[in-house]
C-alpha cells in the first residue's frame, strides 16, 4: 500500500511576510542593543496601541513562546523553568520561554541571526487571556528589575457591559503617565489615533483573509492561518501589516475566481477549536491534507480579529476590543459564536484541542462539545495534546483519532 | 471451484489476529499471535495458520484489509482501516442495533457508539495514559507475579473488595505495594485491580442502547463482563470472539469493497 500524498499549495505572499517579520526582528534587536527607541514587552492581546504612540518598539513573548514550539526545542527548555519553581502542568510557553531566557537558547539567532531575546524596558501585561501571562511578565520584572504594569480584565462575561468597558479604559489611561516616564515621549492622542487607525484596518484585512475560507474549495488553511497571523499579532499598528494583508488578500481572491483550494482536494470541512500544536503543525497539516480534511478556520487566528477598534473613541474601543475576546467569555457565548462559525464556514466537523497546559484556551472541558454536538448534528473529536510541550503528544493516538473521524464523516 | 475468502488482520500492541470469512460471512479460520517486533512476518505466520485451518490456500484469498496499530506495515494488504471502524463494524455485524462498544485492548481503550443503523455516532479513545488497559494488568501480573492467565481465576476466588483508585499506573503499583504489606489477599488485588480497569473505561464516556464489551483482555477475563455489568446494573453483551472483534470487521470492509 502506497500513501496519497495530497498537494498543500504554497501561499506567495509567504516572502513578502518574511521579510516584514525579519525587518521587524531586526529592528527590535537593534533598539534593545542601542537604546534607540524603548523596548516594551507586551502580551499578544495587549495594549500595544498605546506602546506604538509612545515610541515603544514592541516584542510579545507569546509569539516567541511559538517560535520555541514551532522551532521543536519548548521541551527541552521547559525543565529549567520547572527547576526555578513553575509547574510543568502551566502554560508551556511560558516554560519555555523562561527556559530560552536562563540558558540563552533562542530561535531568533537561528532565523535572524539575533544573540539575545531582546532586553526589554517595561513589562505590560493584559489579564484577558490568562492570569499565567501576569505571573510570565513577573518573573521578568523581578529577574530583571524592570518595570511592570498592566491591565486586570473581566472575566467570562456573556456581554461586555459598559462596566468593562469602563474599567478597562480607566486602567489603559492610568498606564500613560508611567509609560511616557519609561519612554521620555509625551503622549500625544493624534498618535494613537493613528495607531488605532492602522491597526483597525490590519484587523478588517485580516478579518476578510480569514473569511475566504468560507469558500468552498477554501483557498487557506488553519495552518497557513496560524503562520500567516504573524503580523497581524506582532505588527498591528503599523503600515507594513496593513500592506502584507492587503496582498495576502488579493492573492486568496485571486484562488477563490480561479476556484483553486488550498488542498489539492477538499472532501471535508473542519474546524480547529484551541490552541494549535506548535511542535506538529506541519505534520497535523500533511495528516488532514492526505485526508482530504481541509482545517480551514479556528478560533485561534480569529482572536487577532478586533472589530471594535476606533480612532475617533481611542481608550474605550481598546478598552472594548481587548475585553471582548473568545477566550475570557461564557460558555454561553463561546457556544454562539462557535454556532456562527459552523454556518459560516460550512463546516462538518470540530476538532478541539484539549492542551494539557492551556485550560484557558481548552474549550471542552466544560461539556460545551458535547452540547454543540448535540445541538448542530456536527461531530467532534477531542486531541490531547499541548500546544509546547511535545512531550504531552502521542503522535500514533492522535493519528489514530483523526483517521477514524474522517473515516467516520466518510461513513456518515 | 475455489473458494473465494476475504481477510481481515488486526495487528494490536499486544497481539495479532487475523480471520477469514467466506462470501456468507462465516468464520472460516483464524489465528492469534504475539505481535512482536516484525508485525508484516507475524501477520503473515496468523494468515498460514488461518487458512491452514480452513483447509484453504493462498489462491482462495479475495481481499485483504489491515486495522491495529500496526496496519501499515502490512504491504500485502489491499487496503487498511482504523480499529475504530473496524471494531463497530465487527460488533454490529453480532448485534445489528443500536449499541455502545467497550473495547479493553492491550494498549488503548475505546468506546464506539453507534445508532440502530450500525452509523457511528462518536467514539473516544483513552488519553495518552496506559490505566485502564491490558498494559496496565501486565504490569500489575508482573509486580503480583502471578501470570496474566492466571488473573481472572484468582479474582474470582475474591471475597474481599479492594480499591485502586489512582488514575496512574505507576501510583496504582505503589496502591498494591501498600496493600500487599498490609496483608491483603492476592486474588483480592486481583480484583481490585480488575475494578480499577473498569472504572478508567466508564468515565471515559457515556454508554447508549445494548452495552457490547470487545477486546483481549475481556476475551481472557470473563469476570470484568460481570463485574462491569453489575457495575453498571445491566447485562452485557459479548460477541462471539471477543479479541477477533476488529479482524472481523477488517474482512467485512474487505468483502464490501
Amino acid at each position: 500500500m502506497t500513501e496519497e500524498k495530497v498537494i498543500r499549495k504554497k501561499i506567495r505572499a509567504t516572502g513578502l511576510m518574511a521579510q516584514y517579520m525579519k525587518e521587524y526582528f531586526l529592528e527590535l534587536d537593534h533598539c534593545a542593543r542601542t537604546g534607540e527607541k524603548k523596548v516594551a514587552w507586551c502580551t499578544s492581546v495587549g495594549p500595544a496601541e498605546l506602546l506604538h504612540s509612545l515610541g515603544f518598539v514592541v516584542h510579545y513573548p507569546e509569539n516567541h513562546g511559538a517560535m520555541l514550539g514551532t522551532s521543536r526545542i519548548a521541551a527541552d527548555l521547559i525543565p529549567y523553568a520547572n527547576t526555578l519553581g513553575f509547574s510543568p502542568d502551566i502554560c508551556s510557553y511560558l516554560t519555555s520561554d523562561i527556559g530560552s531566557y536562563v540558558t540563552n537558547n533562542t530561535p531568533l539567532t537561528k532565523a535572524y541571526g539575533i544573540e539575545k531575546i531582546p532586553k526589554p524596558d517595561v513589562l505590560v501585561f493584559d489579564t484577558n487571556q490568562c492570569r499565567d501571562v501576569q505571573d510570565w511578565m513577573s518573573w521578568y520584572a523581578r529577574e530583571l528589575k524592570i518595570p511592570i504594569m498592566g491591565i486586570h480584565a473581566p472575566k467570562y462575561p456573556s456581554e461586555i457591559t459598559e462596566i468593562h468597558v469602563e474599567s478597562m479604559a480607566k486602567q489603559t489611561e492610568e498606564l500613560v503617565k508611567p509609560l511616557e516616564e519609561i519612554s521620555g515621549n509625551k503622549f500625544d492622542i493624534d498618535k494613537l489615533r493613528e495607531v488605532i487607525k492602522l491597526s483597525r484596518e490590519c484587523t478588517e484585512l485580516w478579518g476578510k483573509v480569514l473569511k475566504t475560507a468560507s469558500a468552498s474549495p477554501s483557498p487557506i488553511t488553519f495552518f497557513d492561518g496560524t503562520i500567516h497571523m504573524g503580523p497581524a499579532v506582532v505588527l498591528r499598528g503599523t503600515p507594513q501589516a496593513v500592506d502584507y494583508y492587503k496582498v495576502l488578500l488579493t492573492e486568496l481572491e485571486e484562488r477563490i475566481a480561479n476556484g483553486e483550494g488550498a488542498l489539492e482536494e477538499e472532501k471535508h470541512r473542519l474546524y480547529w477549536e484551541g490552541m494549535p500544536i506548535w511542535g506538529r503543525l506541519r505534520a497535523h497539516s500533511e495528516l488532514f491534507a492526505n485526508l482530504k480534511a481541509c482545517v480551514l478556520a479556528s478560533t485561534y487566528c480569529n482572536s487577532w480579529i478586533f472589530s471594535s477598534f476606533d480612532e475617533k473613541d481611542p481608550f474605550r474601543s481598546m478598552a472594548k476590543a481587548y475585553a471582548e475576546i473568545f477566550i475570557v467569555r461564557s460558555e454561553e457565548y463561546k457556544e454562539k459564536y462557535i454556532k456562527e462559525m459552523i454556518d459560516l464556514y460550512k463546516i462538518d466537523g470540530i476538532i478541539y484541542h484539549d492542551a494539557k497546559t492551556c485550560p484557558a484556551n481548552s474549550n471542552c472541558r466544560y461539556g460545551m462539545h458535547l452540547r454543540l454536538e448535540k445541538e448542530t448534528g456536527i461531530p467532534s473529536l477531542i486531541l490531547n495534546g499541548d500546544l509546547n510541550d511535545m512531550r504531552l503528544v502521542s503522535d500514533e493516538q492522535t493519528k489514530t483519532n483523526i483517521e477514524a473521524f474522517i473515516e467516520q464523516l466518510e461513513e456518515n | 471451484m475455489s473458494k473465494k475468502v476475504y481477510i481481515g488482520i488486526d495487528i494490536g500492541s499486544s497481539r495479532t489476529k487475523v480471520v477469514l470469512l467466506d462470501e456468507m460471512k462465516n468464520l472460516l479460520g483464524y489465528s492469534i499471535n504475539k505481535s512482536g517486533y516484525n508485525f508484516a512476518e507475524t501477520a503473515k505466520l496468523c494468515i498460514e495458520d488461518s487458512l491452514k485451518m480452513a483447509n484453504l490456500c493462498h489462491d482462495d484469498i479475495a481481499k485483504t484489509v489491515s486495522t491495529g496499530y500496526g496496519k501499515r506495515n502490512v504491504e500485502f494488504a489491499d487496503f487498511e482501516k482504523t480499529e475504530i471502524g473496524c471494531h463497530a463494524k465487527g460488533c454490529y455485524h453480532y448485534f445489528p442495533e443500536e449499541i455502545s462498544i467497550i473495547d479493553i485492548g492491550g494498549q488503548d481503550n475505546k468506546i464506539i457508539k453507534l445508532d440502530e443503523t450500525g452509523k457511528r455516532k462518536n467514539f473516544k479513545m483513552n488519553r495518552k495514559c496506559a490505566a485502564g488497559t491490558g498494559a496496565f494488568l501486565e504490569e500489575m501480573a508482573m509486580r503480583l507475579d502471578v501470570r496474566i492467565e492466571d488473573m481472572n481465576a484468582l479474582a474470582e476466588r475474591s471475597t474481599e473488595t479492594i480499591k485502586i483508585g489512582s488514575f496512574c499506573t505507576v501510583f496504582s503499583a505503589t496502591e498494591v505495594l501498600d496493600n500487599i504489606r498490609k496483608g491483603k489477599k492476592v486474588e483480592d488485588l486481583v480484583k481490585g485491580l480488575f475494578y480499577s480497569v473498569i472504572k478508567r473505561v466508564l468515565e471515559m464516556d457515556s454508554l447508549e442502547g445494548k452495552v457490547v464489551m470487545t477486546g483481549g483482555v475481556v476475551a481472557h477475563n470473563p469476570l470484568i463482563v460481570k463485574m462491569t455489568g453489575e457495575e453498571l446494573g445491566i447485562d452485557i453483551y459479548v460477541a462471539e470472539y471477543p479479541q477477533l472483534t476488529g479482524a472481523i470487521g477488517a474482512a467485512l470492509y474487505a468483502m464490501e469493497s
